[in-house]
């Protein structure tokens, strides 16, 4: 066996290729939902957090750290192989799902704070002089600004939880890390394993870059959009 | 701003405040303060840095909390209930130091905002209202672009015509030129003149005493908390009766 035919061997991969395909597609689609998810309620928490009643913002003060204190494949574990004795039995979708949601909520819900807290206290000001309610001020005068300064660390943390999706396959969830070590072990080859590397790269490559892209355009903010 | 000056009737109370203290933490800024503005009158506040006239007219609509005494804005009571505040801060206009407006939107935005979102006016209308404002500050040909687009001094009036757009009955101003490159402070100057021609009951935190003289009915000079003197602007200037007035007006005419 030569290079090629133990690393980069085209019969095995065409043959397992359909394999690949699904463990991408479930990749994807996992990352997309916790992205989502966790996007939506970092946000809520953020909110709580900065907003809140006391209770509630040493609630999302306790939520943001622990979150961001654990390893995610220490949570996936727990989520996977301990909730179920308390009755609690999540397929392998469900616990990344919500492993890798509960991480990246706690750390958008950072990134946006860091965001609000840097629009000048002015902007808050200038709405409640106009009468402005809480509700629209915070969607139509600070989420906005917001944004605009969270949106790149934000879109590095979104890439850096895609990646670590592939800590689902320890939970039997079949993602493209999953489904290329069967793929593997069934044609005991380690070209699946080069074939999903380069899948990967495929996908996050353009990821990292719009990270880059999106660092510079925002870098001269509060000029014209 | 006839539309906004309209409906007032000439002599009645604007503002009432009666023994009101305010303080930040242990340090007392405002002492007893008593004062009466009535509708259509325009009032220039001046005093040194650190004498409490900022932290005053931002009592006024609600931005600061008073601790004690009462505020009476347009017959409503600033109390800690937030509709109160909500309605007084809807007719009280207010201009800051650094124009506050928001980046994020055109100038056209900015003027609407308020207009859609507390008055509940159409869009369309909204828009009109603005473009009525902005003719009126004299920047109509801005509306599209984005604050940071605009020179200071078209960003103050753009910030005035924002406060226009609520059809105010009172017009608060903190310090609205101290922040411009001196040639941009006349253009908003004449803003506010013609706003005070307008009939606009107007309370002004201000250097300018060139601007007092002219538009001013009355002026309030303040220190360390409290009112010292006021008075007709020819009386004020021409005839201080306090030594800290004398001081004062050495200091920031004698050169």
């Amino acid at each position: 066996m030569n290079f090629f035919e133990t690393f980069l061997n085209w019969e095995v991969i065409l043959r397992i290729y359909p394999m690949l395909m699904k463990g991408i597609g479930n990749t994807v689609a996992l990352a997309l939902t916790i992205i989502i998810a966790g996007g939506i309620a970092g946000v809520l928490i953020c909110l709580f957090r900065l907003y809140g009643p006391k209770w509630l913002r040493w609630l999302a003060i306790v939520y943001i750290d622990v979150f961001r204190a654990i390893p995610i494949l220490v949570l996936l574990v727990l989520i996977y192989y301990a909730l179920p004795f308390l009755g609690i039995r999540l397929n392998g979708f469900a616990s990344a799902t919500l492993a890798l949601g509960l991480v990246f909520s706690s750390f958008t819900a950072e990134v946006f704070r860091a965001g609000i807290q840097a629009i000048p206290k002015g902007q808050t000001e200038a709405s409640e002089a106009l009468g402005l309610s809480f509700g629209v001020t915070i969607w139509k005068v600070i989420l906005p600004q917001a944004f605009r300064i969270a949106i790149p660390p934000h879109t590095s943390n979104a890439v850096a939880i895609a990646k670590d999706t592939s800590l689902a396959s320890v939970v039997a969830m079949p993602d493209l890390l999953k489904q290329a070590t069967d793929a593997q072990a069934l044609t005991a080859n380690p070209s699946p394993l080069i074939a999903a590397a380069i899948m990967y790269l495929i996908v996050l490559l353009p990821a990292v870059r719009l990270v880059s892209y999106l660092e510079e355009r925002f870098r001269n903010d509060g000029k014209a959009a | 701003m006839s539309q906004s000056a309209l409906d007032h009737t000439p002599n009645a109370t604007a503002i009432q405040i009666e023994k009101m203290s305010k303080w930040f933490g242990t340090f007392q800024v405002l002492c007893d303060i008593d004062l009466t503005v009535s509708h259509g009158e325009r009032i220039v506040i001046c005093g040194p840095s650190g004498s409490g006239k900022s932290t005053l007219i931002r009592c006024m609509n609600a931005l600061e909390e008073h601790q004690d005494g009462k505020i009476v804005v347009d017959g409503t009571v600033l109390s800690s209930d937030l509709k109160n505040i909500n309605k007084v801060r809807s007719e009280v206009g207010m201009v800051f130091q650094h124009f506050n407006l928001f980046p994020h939107l055109t100038i056209l935005e900015n003027c609407t905002l308020a207009p859609m979102w507390v008055r509940k006016t159409p869009k369309q209308e909204a828009r009109e209202i603005a473009m009525h404002f902005l003719e009126k500050v004299k920047i109509p040909e801005q509306a599209d672009k984005y604050p940071g687009q605009l020179s200071g001094g078209q960003q103050q009036r753009v910030a005035i015509a924002r406060s226009l757009c609520m059809k105010p009955r009172i017009m608060l101003f903190d310090e609205p030129t101290s922040a411009l490159d001196p040639e941009m402070i006349s253009e908003v100057l004449d803003t506010m003149i013609q706003l005070a021609e307008d009939g606009m009951t107007m309370l002004c935190v201000t250097h300018e005493m060139g601007f007092a003289r002219k538009v001013a009915d009355r002026v309030i000079f303040m220190d360390q908390g409290h009112i010292i003197e006021q008075n007709k602007p020819e009386e004020f200037f021409n005839n201080p009766k306090s030594e800290r007035t004398k001081l004062f007006l050495s200091q920031i005419l004698g050169h």
